[in-house]
């Protein structure tokens, strides 16, 4: 792409003239900003950027985006950004999605987007609820939910959203807390650069119908307990003392303490981001809290061919040898002449 | 006639020709019989004859139902003539059956007296059983209406490729080529262009070539030497056919080629998002070979990707089409209010099989024109315009992108099964004479003049927005599904703006009459009786009514192309006339939009039976409603 000269931007050169409008303490706020200083980051002008959404709160997004935007319709944004990416290859798309979006209404796109490995840029905002529709469980909370729609609990049975992911042949992973600039920040750079679809699931909280989701894992106080970065080629050593390890025992994950029982760093599973083998990837997506620490960071980065790059590179390909000629097209192998 | 020489390349024949003006021939078997391409090579040698054709493919669904039951008949009827014709025929003159399920199935389409050619070897026990018959109706009077020849086509193939070494299934697999091999010499066709073909076809299997050709001309010489068949019949070249070059097109493939033509027209890359479905999917086949014309096909996971994609490329200013069938419409609607929201190009092609839900994939209806003209949520209009013919689904498919791209809006093109899969010669037209199509896109801040950017600013006559090219600095813009503010295309919940927009959107399809030439009306200006078609009916409905005017009744034809809106003059027109008789492959559709446009009353001829209508029935109706 060579078409993206990088250039010196600034977070608000990401912002739009419009009046941002989530719920005062809503999660997205975090995301916007991050997701803008990102793109500033990565120096890509505005107008070589699109950001195209579904529909519910996270769907918002390319409103207050000062780049081309898309609000589409529930669930459909990766196909529509598919198409768009498709047609204009000299653009970079980014889809905001939510995990009723994405994940429910939206599921047969997402995971096929994630199959062909379309270049786009895939933020779901995970806050396990409807927000939009005003508190219903959705797919990824948890079993048992008490919501409108679920005033005894609910009976579902949720998706591991990196899970369904890796199964889906996502070729980039990577998942944030919405508070935490700092990963949130790397993983967004990370997905940016990355060709193919970069998934991103970022843990984001709502204020009004499901506050506090993710406290066991944001509070500044638990979150070096509870979860773990994930760094490409590194051990996974985590704990506010750095004293916990996850080590592999065939292909369960277990974690110890370093220095018991005889079990020091070298124990511990070294993080392969690139691993072309999906079942090690798959294992970090089942693992949460309680009974993990849960994995951030990037997950999972596997460059795979790009579809929307074999697509366009097949039309070159045929180009060179064979000419457009419409008349000939339109004649076809047999025709015959009528009169003279 | 220049190119279309008489003579054959197997020897001259002996017997007498009998000179007729026009043929309707069927062939039925098997789904595995090879009964469409016997079909379909049989025409293109009649149209290198010079004779108009026209072509009823009528298959199962099922793509090889078993073997000998009446489930699994395919048929092709095909109507070759001397003179102009605009359908394939009500009724066939020579039939041609590969068992008794064909036989059982196709004999009511045979006319009294006509010619009935059966594979007397597949007449078993067996077969007959599957067939229903209790005996055998080659050995009984049964068949003592037609005039009927028994020729054993398993035998004479299996004898013609003796010593080849093929299997018997392969030996079986080459039958229909002697039965063709047959017609070709009982109606005098040239047997090039099936040289042709048989060497193309299995260039990649030498031996299935060599036994196809064998077995051809064991065909024809079997035509040539048995005692079974007296005389040839010839059908001369036609000579009221406007000159020109001519192909065989059938209606999807003039779909696929109008699309092109308006991409090359407009210079938009063409984009098209589809997911298979009978009768469509060949459109989709047809576009995904056209590369050398930069376009990009996507085969999406589902009808909504395949419309969502579509809008997308739109988006990013490709010429953008989905292509689909009634079920897969229903699907697509949600996106299509997201298309009208937007006011993005989008051309949305409904080839209309038998509903409802999965209905007869395979057969003809025209059962969803109130869904094209008002299956959307919401105030949700939209420009839906038919095609009546094969050949004029490349003119209908250029001028739905012509629109789409001039007023920016999602177009609804109507075809059929029958129109998708039938085929008809079509006068190419010359690329220098086809119109170029603006795309007028914004593609600098410059072009604004100093003045802010406004997504939906309107055209004053056409009322279209901007079509903004994305990638450009200061062209940055947000549209979505929300309701739009007028100029600006901010999110508005405003009421008296909802009220405008509503307003607005409609009057932006109601100027659409500006695009609609005068209506065209076959016949008298005025008279008893006007019959009204839109879509497949129109060949039936021409020929019906070109009789009876020849036969001094009062009566006339209009065919509409578009839908929505309906031709400005349109109710001048049916003012004119006593009554309007309107045949239609569905319950009552244009009907509804007559009656409740123009405050008419209206006759509907309604047959829904997954087959076009006849000529015999617009006739019958029309003379029904005549005053005596």
């Amino acid at each position: 792409m060579t078409e993206l000269n990088r250039v010196d931007l600034k977070a608000k050169d990401f912002q739009s003239d419009q009046e941002v409008r989530w719920c005062p303490g809503c999660g997205d706020y975090a995301i916007l900003a991050g997701v803008q200083r990102a793109l500033a980051k990565q120096g890509i002008p505005p107008h070589k950027v699109v950001t195209i959404a579904g529909i519910g709160c996270s769907s918002r997004f390319p409103y207050y985006m000062s780049t081309y935007g898309f609000h589409t319709i529930h669930g459909r944004a990766p196909a529509i950004a598919s198409g768009l990416k498709i047609a204009r290859p000299d653009l970079q798309v980014w889809v905001a999605t939510g995990d009723g979006d994405s994940l429910s209404i939206g599921g047969n796109h997402f995971i096929h987007v994630l199959r062909r490995n379309v270049d786009l840029k895939i933020l779901m905002f995970n806050n396990k609820i409807y927000g939009l529709t005003k508190g219903q469980f959705s797919p990824t909370s948890e079993f048992g939910k008490k919501t409108k729609s679920s005033p005894f609990g609910s009976v579902d049975h949720p998706f591991y959203p990196v899970q369904l992911a890796v199964g889906a042949e996502a070729a980039f992973v990577g998942r944030f807390i919405d508070v935490d600039a700092k990963v949130g920040g790397d993983v967004l750079a990370a997905a940016a650069a990355f060709k193919g679809t970069a998934f991103i699931e970022i843990l984001q909280n709502c204020v009004i119908f499901n506050d506090g989701a993710w406290d066991d894992l944001a509070q500044k106080e638990f979150r070096a307990d509870r979860t773990i970065l994930l760094e490409h080629g590194k051990p996974m050593i985590y704990g506010q003392k750095r004293d916990k390890g996850i080590r592999l025992v065939g292909t369960r994950p277990e974690i110890f303490t370093i220095g018991e029982n005889g079990l020091t760093e070298a124990d511990a599973w070294v993080h392969d981001a690139h691993d072309t083998d999906p079942t090690r990837a798959f294992l970090l997506g089942r693992m949460e809290w309680p009974e993990f620490p849960s994995p951030m960071g990037v997950l999972r980065s596997n460059p795979r061919p790009v579809f929307d790059q074999l697509l366009c590179d097949q039309v070159t390909e045929i180009q060179k040898t064979k000419k457009a000629d419409l008349q000939k097209l339109l004649d076809g192998r047999n025709s015959w002449v009528v009169g003279a | 006639m220049s190119d279309a020489p008489s003579s054959h390349d197997f020897g001259l024949s002996i017997k007498p020709v009998e000179t007729l003006e026009s043929v309707v021939i069927r062939f039925a078997g098997d789904s595995g019989d090879g009964i469409q391409l016997t079909g379909s090579q049989f025409t293109a040698a009649s149209a290198a004859a010079g004779n108009d054709t026209a072509t009823f493919p009528d298959y199962p669904a099922e793509i090889r139902a078993p073997v000998g039951t009446l489930a699994g008949v395919s048929g092709f009827q095909l109507h070759f003539s001397s003179k102009d014709i605009l359908t394939p025929g009500d009724r066939a003159d020579v039939l041609v059956v590969m068992n008794p399920a064909a036989l059982a199935a196709h004999k009511k389409w045979l006319k009294p007296g006509g010619v009935l050619i059966a594979n007397a070897d597949s007449f078993t026990q067996k077969n007959l059983l599957m067939a229903g018959y209790a005996e055998n109706p080659l050995e009984s009077d049964a068949l003592a209406d037609y005039q009927l020849f028994k020729v054993d086509l398993s035998r004479l193939t299996g004898q013609a490729l003796e010593g080849m070494g093929l299997s018997a299934k392969e030996i079986e697999r080459c039958k229909n080529y002697f039965a063709l091999g047959m017609v070709f010499w009982l109606f005098e066709r040239n047997t090039d262009i099936i040289e042709d073909e048989i060497n193309q076809k299995f260039a990649s299997k030498p031996t299935m070539r060599d036994a196809n050709h064998k077995v051809f001309q064991a065909g024809w010489n079997f035509g040539e030497n048995t005692e079974l068949f007296a005389i040839r019949y010839r059908v001369p070249a036609a000579q009221d056919i406007p000159p020109g070059r001519y192909r065989s097109v059938s209606g999807n493939e003039a779909v696929a080629l109008g699309l092109v033509a308006a991409s090359v027209q407009s210079g938009r890359q063409l984009f098209l998002g589809s997911y298979p479905i009978t009768p469509a999917t060949d459109i989709l086949h047809s576009l995904a070979t056209y590369k050398e014309f930069g376009v990009k096909t996507f085969q999406a996971e589902d009808e909504i990707a395949g419309i969502c994609s579509a809008i997308g490329a739109a988006f990013g200013n490709a010429l953008a089409i989905t292509t689909t069938s009634g079920p897969g419409v229903a699907l697509k609607t949600e996106a299509m209010g997201l298309a009208v929201m937007t006011e993005l190009p989008l051309v949305i092609v409904n080839v209309q099989r038998g509903g409802p839900s999965t209905g007869l994939p395979t057969k003809t209806e025209q059962a969803d024109l109130l869904q094209a003209i008002y299956g959307r949520n919401g105030e949700s209009p939209m420009p839906v315009i038919a095609a009546r013919s094969a050949s004029d689904a490349f003119d209908s498919a250029f001028e739905a992108c012509r629109i789409a791209i001039k007023y920016r809006t999602p177009v609804m093109l109507l075809t059929d099964g029958y129109i998708a899969n039938g085929a008809e010669p079509w006068q190419i037209p010359r690329v220098d004479t086809l119109p170029t199509i603006d795309a007028n896109l914004l593609t600098s801040v410059e072009q604004l003049g100093g003045e802010k950017l406004l997504p939906y600013l309107r055209d004053p006559t056409t009322l279209a927005r901007p079509w903004i090219e994305l990638g450009h600095p200061g062209l940055e813009h947000r549209i979505g599904g929300l309701e739009k503010w007028d100029k600006t295309g901010h999110i508005a919940y405003d009421p008296q703006n909802h009220h405008n927009m509503v307003k607005l959107r409609q009057a932006k399809v109601d100027a659409m009459v500006q695009e609609i030439p005068a209506t065209n009306i076959l016949g008298a200006e005025s008279g008893e009786l006007l019959v009204v078609t839109w879509g497949s009916p129109w060949g039936s409905a021409r020929t019906a009514v070109r009789d009876l005017i020849d036969q001094g009744k009062s009566v006339s034809h209009v065919s509409l192309r578009w839908l929505n809106p309906l031709p400005p003059d349109l109710g001048d027109v049916l003012k004119r006339f006593g009554t309007i008789l309107v045949p239609e492959i569905n319950n009552g559709q244009l009907i509804k939009l007559l009656r409740d446009k123009y405050l008419i009353d209206c006759k509907g001829y309604n047959r829904i039976a997954g087959l076009p209508i006849t000529v015999a029935e617009i006739k019958q109706a029309v003379l029904d409603h005549l005053p005596s």
